[in-house]
């Protein structure tokens, strides 16, 4: 097989794999400070007993996104060396910066956090909680920074084919960063709520009615319901900024194959690369004109502006309305759920079955994001300045094809490992809290 | 950023402080996985759990080192980090692979829900761990010949990796000399005295097999006047190997005297090693091949980052001090509670 295609596979189990993980810490941290503080403010132990739960979840995530995010940090040499000889000078601070400033603090008080209860003074606690969250919040920040540096790149100068700074600022601060930005941390939230609630659902329903789940399951459901329409005016605001630098993937994302007015919402349909439409289209008149245009008869750029340059429809086509279609769904299930925690302060059994469907839906939707974004990007790794074949190093495609192997066959143990471990964690919960004083099992509608 | 240093002053100050980050590297993951690589010489459980408590408030820290010293040559030399984990494609995915279950062994032998399972995560720490430090060790020989092919740089790579495992494993065991007490100290001390004579041999071949492999280093070392201005560092070796060597067989002393000199000893051992290195390797950063100042970026590039740098690492030591103190003593029980 060819050896650029193996690396590209590679680097995308990779970071698919580790993406896994740091949606989960980057807001679970923020989570379990708020837990704490409930606690520190109320003095009620169910805050308590919620924070010690998924600490464990926490932990467990955190040592995952460690250990993968560890190989990430290989990729770039053993993957892509010519992406660091080009590009190095604007990614190499970047990565720089996120080492010194967020990697070291997360880890170091990481194990203030978990260990450090009955060692330190509450403040200290406290205050080692807030670093790691803040340290997870700001590894973000600056690989997103990298990350949209590489879409919409602006603050450099070409000299001798290598890329050298001349602005900071506008490097750190490229057009698509405080979209994108948004948009993870939210994704993040909505992956934390989601499993939050999902998880206490599913005790709930097993029977362990702890005041404990019960107050996990409210901050979950009344999180997702803050965050999943934030996300929906998010995301489209990021649409309008992608539309602006990379009208060729807003083109396939649509499956919009010509330039003109008056273009269709494409709900559902199958792209045909050769014959250059949609098949079994169906569509909204005009949808995707007033998304992106805010007019009806607005003019959006179609594919055949970009023949030759343009990434592949089909996978960028069908991943982003698995997003979106993840992101209705999340809106209205939490929506839903809201709404009966207030006005009758339960769930119905039916939504609480929907919170469990829904338990990793966070982790579909920010995969499918990602794979929107990235492969939308392609033929170039960085828009514009470099192609993804031009970063390819000359590993041979046999060792390449071995070490995915490995990865792959690692990467499913861990994960199936991951999953039936939170599940048992739940499970075990329920026997330690299954004590008398346990709130009365509510009525369900 | 208009660099404020020359390029040469610049390029020297970032392999100074990526020989640093390798260093602590070596030293701090060293004992991580040095204590990994015995778990399984114990066949108490309670001993294991208690050898897994007495690095796991450190061990996420001391891994970050190896992110900084990678990033660092990905960032301040990256043609040399494209050449050199190229030619390390293999050992270091294998590494990574070992990295990775013996991270994950921490938190999944605590969450384990059968005694089984709890077998196979310690099982996962100590391979992972092995695995680790063999591939490190392995890397180290391959590096110091510069890459070549041949039965004769394969073998030495094999010496390597395990010289390296045994300096871990020696290490952690002095690790839990100073942290542990009761059988499981008395055990480890017997674990150090064990594995000193492998790493004393290790230091030897490689120093060794060294100069003899390239007629560069030879001239390095074996050149009046160098030869009488370096004596003092294999002198200090073998002075130190033979000290620690009489402390161990007294060890545990009462009242439990000395109990972090093995721990400090060891350290001066990887320092002298990484001296020596070092200084048979200066300037080249991949060995006959480039020179570090051949493979710098930019120097606008590197003074950005070096203004960070000077900023942030103070405070990073203060806080790995501080976790150090608030985890000082004697290991205990970890609990989130
Ligand atoms: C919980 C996760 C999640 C949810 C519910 C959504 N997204 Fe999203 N989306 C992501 C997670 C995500 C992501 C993984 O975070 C991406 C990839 C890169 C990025 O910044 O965000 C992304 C990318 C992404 C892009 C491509 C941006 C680019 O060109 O780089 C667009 C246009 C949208 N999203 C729009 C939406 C809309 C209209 C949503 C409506 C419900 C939506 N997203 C829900
Ligand atoms: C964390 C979520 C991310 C996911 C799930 C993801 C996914 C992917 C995927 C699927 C590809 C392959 C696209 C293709 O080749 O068709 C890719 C490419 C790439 N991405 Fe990302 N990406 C993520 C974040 C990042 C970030 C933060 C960076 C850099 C800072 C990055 C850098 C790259 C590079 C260098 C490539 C080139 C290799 C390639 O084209 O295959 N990615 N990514
Ligand atoms: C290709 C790009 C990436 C590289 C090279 C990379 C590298 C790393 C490394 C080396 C670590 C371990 C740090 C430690 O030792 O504590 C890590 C962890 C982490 N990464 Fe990434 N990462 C990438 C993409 C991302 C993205 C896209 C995000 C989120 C938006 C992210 C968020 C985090 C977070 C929050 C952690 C902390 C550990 C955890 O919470 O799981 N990373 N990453």
């Amino acid at each position: 097989m060819d050896p650029v295609l193996l690396a590209r596979i590679q680097f995308a189990a990779n970071i698919s794999f580790h993406i896994l993980f740091p949606t989960v810490t980057i807001a679970l941290g923020w989570v379990l400070l708020f837990f704490k503080l409930r606690f520190n403010a109320t003095r009620d132990e169910r805050w308590m007993e919620a924070y010690r739960f998924w600490v464990k979840i926490f932990a467990l995530s955190f040592a995952l996104g460690v250990v993968s995010g560890i190989t990430m940090s290989f990729q770039f040499g053993t993957n892509w060396p010519g992406f660091m000889e080009r590009v190095g000078n604007i990614a190499g601070p970047l990565l720089a910066y996120e080492v010194l400033t967020a990697f070291f603090l997360e880890a170091t008080f990481l194990g203030i956090m978990l260990f450090g209860f009955r060692r330190v003074p509450g403040w200290l606690h406290t205050i080692a909680t807030v670093l790691v969250a803040f340290g997870t919040t700001m590894s973000a920040f600056w690989i997103l920074v990298l990350n949209s540096w590489m879409h919409t790149p602006v603050g450099f100068e070409m000299r001798d084919g290598i890329v050298h700074a001349t602005d900071w600022w506008a490097i750190v601060f490229s057009p698509s960063m405080p979209y994108r930005l948004a948009h993870m941390l939210i994704a993040s939230g909505l992956t934390v709520a989601f499993l939050l609630a999902g998880m206490s659902a599913w005790r709930w329903l097993r029977g362990d009615r702890g005041p404990a789940v019960a107050v996990a399951l409210r901050t979950g459901v009344i999180m997702a319901a803050i965050l999943a329409p934030t996300q929906l005016v998010v995301g489209d605001l990021h649409g309008l900024n992608t539309l602006e630098h990379q009208p060729a993937k807003i083109a396939a994302m649509e499956g919009n194959w010509q330039t003109r007015g008056n273009v269709p919402l494409v709900l559902f349909g199958i792209p045909d690369e050769r014959a250059r439409e949609n098949r079994f289209e169906i569509a909204i008149p005009s949808g995707a004109s007033l998304i992106l245009k805010h007019s009806p008869s607005g003019v959006v750029p179609g594919l055949d502006q970009f023949e030759g340059l343009h990434p592949p429809v089909k996978p960028v086509f069908y991943a982003f309305r698995v997003m979106v279609g993840t992101g209705m769904a999340m809106v209205a299930l939490a929506l839903l759920g809201a709404g009966y925690l207030w006005r009758r302060g339960t769930l119905p059994t039916v939504l609480l079955r929907g919170f469990v469907l829904m338990t990793f839906s966070g982790w579909l939707a920010t995969l499918a994001g990602w794979y929107v974004t990235e492969i939308g990007r392609q033929p170039w790794l960085v828009t514009g300045v470099l192609t993804t074949a031009q970063a390819a190093g000359p590993v041979p495609a046999a060792s390449i094809g071995t070490t995915l192997a490995m990865y792959l066959t690692l990467y499913a143990l861990l994960l199936s490992a991951y999953v039936a471990t939170l599940y048992r964690l739940a499970a075990k919960g329920r026997i330690s809290e299954a004590v008398p004083g346990n709130a009365p099992i509510p009525q369900t509608a | 950023m208009t660099p404020f240093l020359p390029p040469e002053t610049l390029a020297l100050t970032f392999a100074a402080l990526m020989a640093v980050s390798i260093l602590a590297y070596v030293v701090l993951d060293g004992y991580d996985l040095g204590v990994g690589l015995l778990l399984q010489a114990t066949p108490e459980e309670a001993e294991r759990d208690r050898m897994v408590a007495s690095i796991g408030p450190f061990w996420d820290a001391n891994e970050t080192w190896l992110v900084l010293g990678v990033g660092l040559l990905l960032v301040a030399f990256p043609v040399a980090h494209g050449m050199v984990l190229t030619a390390l494609y293999m050992p270091v995915a294998l590494m990574l692979c070992g990295l990775i279950l013996r991270g994950v062994a921490f938190e999944f032998r605590a969450k384990a829900g059968t005694p089984l399972d709890k077998r196979r995560w310690d099982w996962a720490f100590a391979g992972g761990s092995a695995l680790a430090a063999l591939t490190q060790g392995w890397m180290l020989g391959r590096y110091v010949l510069g890459f070549e092919q041949g039965l004769a740089p394969m073998l030495f790579a094999t010496l390597a990796a395990f010289g390296v495992a045994a300096a871990y494993a020696f290490i952690g065991a002095c690790w839990l000399i100073w942290r542990t007490e009761g059988a499981l100290q008395v055990r480890a001390v017997a674990w150090a005295r064990d594995v000193l004579w492998v790493v004393a041999a290790g230091i030897v071949a490689v120093s060794v097999a060294t100069p003899l492999a390239s007629a560069r280093i030879f001239a390095r070392w074996f050149e009046m006047p160098n030869l009488l201005l370096l004596a003092p560092l294999p002198a200090a070796t073998f002075g130190l190997i033979l000290g620690l060597r009489s402390l161990l067989r007294h060890m545990p002393l009462p009242d439990d005297k000395l109990r972090h000199v093995p721990f400090w000893g060891a350290v001066g051992l990887f320092c002298l090693s990484f001296a020596g290195l070092t200084w048979s390797f200066f300037p080249y950063i991949v060995p006959e091949r480039l020179t570090l100042f051949q493979a710098a970026s930019a120097p606008e590039s590197l003074s950005i980052i070096l203004v960070g740098a000077a900023f942030v690492l103070p405070v990073i030591l203060g806080y790995t001090v501080l976790a150090w103190c608030i985890f000082g003593g004697k290991a205990r029980d970890l609990r989130y509670d």
